[in-house]
């Protein structure tokens, strides 16, 4: 193991946090996602020297880290906000870390494709601009172990999800073990190999991102990754901006996302899918898919139905419609939801 | 004009200031950081001067120099004569006289430089001491600057101190202040406000360079604010 991080701290009169992580050598990225307050910073923070443990110990490549200062430690720790400092210019940003070794600043910056940006300042560089020339200070020293504390939280809806693909593939291409800190399960499934949830305090499941969406072990692991169906697909063919998906046995359509991929994360929401008895003519929705009920489960107000439609979807539906339509286990049922309520997220990314 | 005293006062302010900087960036680097539960009682001591009567803070020091007390006995066998009455006593004094004028608006600025910088300077692999140089000083230059404009102006103008401390000795200790009581005891009004009109204007226009200097930083700062958002 590259790392073995057995972190227990508290604050006066605050939250108690306890987590273990294990991180093994080789490029893997590992996100510890949860919601806020979960104390996932406060891990990233433990391990980068920044926080004192309460009790516990940190093993780095075989080394007690638990007293040794962070500027000892081989860490890349990227800010929330990048925290690039604002009275240098991206150049001397870059240069900080390494005595503005002018060989180094110039391979980092064009790894990154930041070139054209060194003689700016911070402000007046794009969120994305800004997040990777934090990167490149961070990857001028070359660290062993990345720490991404919530690294595209700071970016607006609508340059984020072009940062994200960047940064998966930057993350695949580096050959840097990654430890990302998010509450977000796009990123989550985009840009993590590992995943450790956590929720107010403590490690409630760890897996690879898809088995922990589609098999949550926990109630507050479900209601931490908020999506109730996450299934592999692959597109069949496009047409009218729409992606015909082959999903287990069934098909469906998707908005098309535009992309030369083929294969996707299918995400669909609970609420999102209606069921109904009989094929509904008026609908306008795309996907109709004929399955039987697998369980049926009281889930908050709402009720949980496992269809078996080719593929295991779920549905969130009222206590109303359950007695209805008389849902019961092994009834022939339609699944209907819009093509909308796709959310396809690329496998390559 | 007596320019011998200007002269002493100018070499005064300056040396106060100077030494004000050397151990008020320290002073001001604690008083921002610590994590000390009775921090508080030395932000008392340093901000003692602000309240005191000059002649109170005068009296101690006095004490504190002179042969009865410890100090005032070591320094006289390292230097051959006492502290009380000589240019380096009121050096010494105004240095304590001007402390909170230098330490507190540089406390002030290291404590508003946002802490996720000193993180980040330490997360790239330097130093405490490289971090506060590289980083804390740079984002807190107006403070610095305040500072020290500050403990020279407030220098320039001090009366009770100098007088219990340094006497009035023409060429020694004698500043512009302390000329100015002279002048007036002589019933010299001309020559008592010439003086007290040069260091009106002197501290104004001081004080109009501290302040427009600020206030330009903080136009300049929200000027590239302005441009990134358009």
């Amino acid at each position: 193991m590259l790392l073995i991080a057995d972190i227990d701290k508290t604050y006066d009169g605050g939250p108690h946090i306890q987590a273990s992580l294990r991180i093994p050598h080789g490029a893997s990225s590992t996100i510890l996602f949860g919601p806020s307050g979960a104390g996932k910073t406060t891990v990233l923070r433990c391990i980068a020297g920044l926080e004192k443990l309460t009790a516990g110990r940190i093993l780095f490549d075989g080394h007690e880290w638990t007293s040794v200062p962070p500027q000892k430690r081989p860490l890349g720790y990227l800010f929330q906000e990048y925290a690039l400092f604002p009275h240098l210019r991206v150049r001397e940003n870059i240069g900080y870390g390494v005595r503005h070794r002018t060989d180094v600043v110039e391979r980092v910056a064009a790894k990154l494709n930041v070139h054209e940006l060194l003689d700016r300042w911070p402000s007046e560089l794009s969120g994305g601009q800004q997040q990777r020339v934090a990167l490149a200070r961070v990857l001028a020293r070359e660290p062993r172990l990345l720490l991404l504390d919530e690294p595209l939280s700071a970016l607006d809806a609508a340059t984020r999800d072009h940062v994200r693909s960047e940064l998966a593939h930057l993350l695949r291409g580096l050959g840097i073990p990654a430890i990302v800190v998010t509450h977000d399960w796009v990123d989550a499934l985009t840009l993590g190999d590992q995943m450790v949830v956590m929720s107010a305090g403590r490690v409630l499941q760890t897996g690879p991102p898809q088995e922990v969406f589609t098999r949550p072990q926990h109630r507050e692991v479900a209601a931490a990754v908020g999506v109730e169906t996450v299934v592999a697909g692959r597109v069949k063919r496009r047409e009218g901006g729409l992606a015909i998906l082959g999903v287990g046995s069934a098909q469906l359509a998707a908005a098309d996302p535009g992309r030369e991929d083929v294969d996707f994360y299918v995400c669909i929401r609970g609420e999102d899918v209606t069921v109904e008895k009989g094929r509904a003519e008026q609908s306008s929705a795309r996907n109709h898919l004929s399955g039987i009920v697998v369980n049926v489960a009281p889930a908050g107000i709402l009720t949980k139905v496992v269809l078996d439609v080719g593929f295991e979807l779920i549905a969130l539906v009222t206590r109303q419609a359950v007695a209805d339509l008389e849902l019961t286990k092994g009834a022939d049922v339609f699944a209907v939801f819009k093509a909308s309520a796709v959310h396809l997220i690329p496998k390559s990314a | 004009m007596n320019w011998q005293a200007v002269a002493t006062t100018l070499k005064l302010a300056s040396a106060t200031s100077i030494i004000l900087m050397i151990i008020g960036l320290p002073v001001s680097y604690w008083v921002a950081f610590s994590k000390w539960r009775w921090k508080f009682l030395v932000e008392a001591v340093v901000a003692l001067p602000l309240v005191l009567p000059p002649t109170v803070l005068g009296f101690y020091i006095l004490l504190a120099m002179g042969p009865q007390s410890p100090l005032g006995r070591s320094y006289e066998s390292f230097a051959g004569h006492g502290l009380p009455f000589t240019f380096e006593g009121l050096v010494v004094a105004s240095v304590l006289y001007s402390l909170p004028f230098a330490v507190q608006p540089i406390a002030a600025a290291f404590g508003s430089v946002d802490r996720k910088f000193i993180e980040a300077s330490w997360m790239l692999g330097v130093s405490n001491l490289e971090t506060f140089f590289r980083v804390i000083v740079p984002q807190s230059w107006a403070g610095v600057m305040t500072g020290l404009v500050l403990s020279f102006a407030h220098t320039l103008g001090e009366f009770g101190v100098v007088l219990m401390v340094g006497g009035n000795i023409p060429g020694v200790t004698r500043t512009l202040s302390i000329d100015i009581y002279d002048q007036v005891q002589g019933l010299n009004y001309s020559g008592a406000a010439r003086t007290s009109a040069m260091l009106l204007i002197v501290s104004f226009v001081i004080l109009s360079i501290v302040y427009g200097f600020n206030r330009k930083v903080w136009l300049f700062a929200a000027d590239r604010r302005h441009r990134q958002d358009v």
